[in-house]
């Protein structure tokens, strides 16, 4: 049988999985800073925005991969409001990928901060500086992270379901090239 | 859709309590995750020390005063320019040492928790600046007019507010409270020293104002210092302050008035002995001492509408050459003043809705 049809292809399944990481740590990196009255608070804000940046430039190339490559279909079998569900959280994911560096980014702009990935990497700001426009942002900024880890948490049951209690192929998809047994 | 029926092949159903350990299994990977989430964002532990319970203990002891910072609330905006002499370039690669003017828009406050306290609720003003970069960079200094700082650390100084807090009952603190911080706390002697003879100043243009913090500099080859800097006046005088509520702004505008007001930029270097983690320490003995160039203040403006406004005065936006050092009250200021920053810009509207004068206690 003919491994593309069923599994994601490699370069996409390599941005997965990397970018799981970046964003788990990201939310992680996230969380713990604006908890932290700590040294920790500096270096975590120091890793937060070129990891942030970072994101953005690999969700760019995976929305890319995405639309040239294969995607490997769900089963047949699947339950009308478990595609539905698949399909809308994967929208979810992949905007929230998109958007949250990119709040993160006009917020700090907003804030009139410079926009400093580290000692002396400078980005442009992207929003005029203004004091209600940052209040706004900062929110999003927190309560999209909280539903961005949510619907990760979601995404993580729902390819467990799959893998160990459906045991169909599709946490199989993006675990490996080929078809298991 | 491509049939996918075929290439995959079905397992036996599992039975029911195979179904349910493996839903069990998900559900334990699920809360294992959010279980670490909730730790990290210090959900799980109340006596975590975080920037919010920062900024909630001055809203505790002040009030809430809707879009206002939420410490040094009562304060002027000014602008200005710094006019570097060169002399601190070897020191720091930061464009603003270089040569020539770079612009600075700063802020002249009462160090007290509430917008409306009398000028001389307290003996300290404080200055802080911006210094905006040709190339964009920034620097922010929140600086003070006390030499050193009460205490060295961020859960000591939550303390301290702690002990100052106002009773419900009687309004005041209770008496008993801060000398036992203060016997708990040998490190804030020098500053009690300092503020037994210390006097509410008639004006902020002759107070000399300090980083109390200590930053390092680092030169183009990558050598670093450590400094802490000071602001120190052109103006001089020591006249008592006038028996009045207000009289800072006033003064200051009237100083303006006659002629631009100025301060050098004076940067004190470490010795070797010197501690940079601890800003209730003096640095006791010779230093030498750089004059990097003088802040020029040229005019003012009040804080609701000037452009000191919106301006988070965070001691840790800093240039390419000027570094924080390992003084843990620098990450604290940063941490706490971002989450005053985000209440005060979301209530930005009440300002307008609340003349200051109306409100006086």
């Amino acid at each position: 049988m003919s491994t593309p049809t069923t599994h994601f292809s490699p370069l996409a399944r390599a941005l997965h999985w990397l970018m799981a990481l970046m964003v788990i740590a990201m939310l992680f990196i996230g969380a713990g800073m604006v908890a932290s009255v700590s040294e920790r608070h500096e270096w975590l804000l120091n890793l937060h925005k070129p990891l942030g940046i970072a994101i953005l430039a690999l969700v760019v190339v995976r929305l890319i991969v995405r639309f040239t490559t294969h995607t490997p279909a769900l089963p047949a079998d699947l339950p009308a409001v478990q595609v539905l569900a698949a399909k809308l959280s994967h929208y979810l994911l992949y905007a929230l990928m998109l958007a949250m560096p990119l709040i993160g980014w006009a917020m700090i702009s907003a804030a009139g901060d410079p926009v400093m990935l580290s000692s002396s990497v400078r980005l442009p700001s992207i929003v005029a500086a203004h004091a209600e426009t940052f209040a706004f942002l900062r929110k999003a900024h927190r309560y999209l992270a909280y539903l961005f880890f949510l619907t990760i948490l979601a995404h993580l049951a729902a390819a467990l379901f799959h893998g160990w209690v459906r045991r169909d192929e599709v946490l199989d998809s993006m675990l490996r090239g080929k078809t298991r047994g | 859709m491509i049939d996918r029926e075929a290439p995959y092949p079905r397992k036996p159903p599992l039975s029911t309590p195979q179904k349910l350990v493996r839903l069990a299994g998900i559900g334990l990977v699920v809360l294992v995750a959010a279980g670490a989430f909730a730790y990290v964002n210090g959900s799980l532990d109340p006596q975590r020390l975080t920037p919010a319970r920062v900024v909630d203990v001055f809203e505790h002891n002040n009030g809430i005063h809707p879009g206002y910072r939420r410490n040094h609330p009562k304060g002027i905006c000014v602008a200005g320019y710094f006019e570097s002499n060169g002399a601190a370039a070897n020191l720091s690669k930061a464009q603003v040492f270089a040569s020539g003017k770079t612009p600075v828009i700063g802020r002249l406050a009462l160090p007290t928790g509430n917008p409306y306290s009398p000028d001389s609720a307290a003996p300290i003003r404080s200055f802080a600046v911006q210094f905006t970069q040709a190339n964009g960079q920034q620097w922010r200094s929140g600086m003070n007019s006390m030499p050193v700082f009460p205490v060295g650390t961020p859960e000591a100084f939550v303390d301290l507010q702690k002990a100052t807090a106002p009773d419900p009952k009687t309004g005041k603190p209770d008496p008993t409270k801060p000398p036992a911080f203060f016997a708990a706390h040998p490190e804030a002697q020098p500053f009690l020293a300092w503020v037994k003879t210390a006097k509410p100043s008639a004006s902020f243009v002759t107070e000399t104002y300090n980083s109390v913090n200590a930053f390092v500099l680092v030169d183009a080859q990558g050598k670093r210092q450590a400094v802490r800097w000071s602001l120190v006046p052109e103006a001089k005088g020591d006249a008592p302050a006038p028996d009045a509520r207000d009289y800072l702004q006033q003064d200051l505008s009237d100083k303006l008035a006659s002629g631009p007001q100025r301060w050098s930029l004076v940067l004190t270097l470490a010795n070797a002995q010197d501690p940079t983690n601890d800003a209730s320490k003096a640095w006791a003995g010779e230093h030498k001492t750089v004059n990097a160039g003088t802040l020029v203040v040229e005019s003012d403006s009040a804080q609701l509408d000037g452009n000191c406004r919106d301006i988070n005065y965070d001691p840790l936006v800093l240039p390419s050459g000027i570094e924080g050092s390992d003084d843990p009250l620098l990450a604290a200021r940063s941490a706490a003043y971002a989450s005053s920053y985000m209440r005060r810009t979301s209530e930005v509207d009440q300002l307008k809705a609340a003349p200051a004068q109306e409100k006086q206690p």
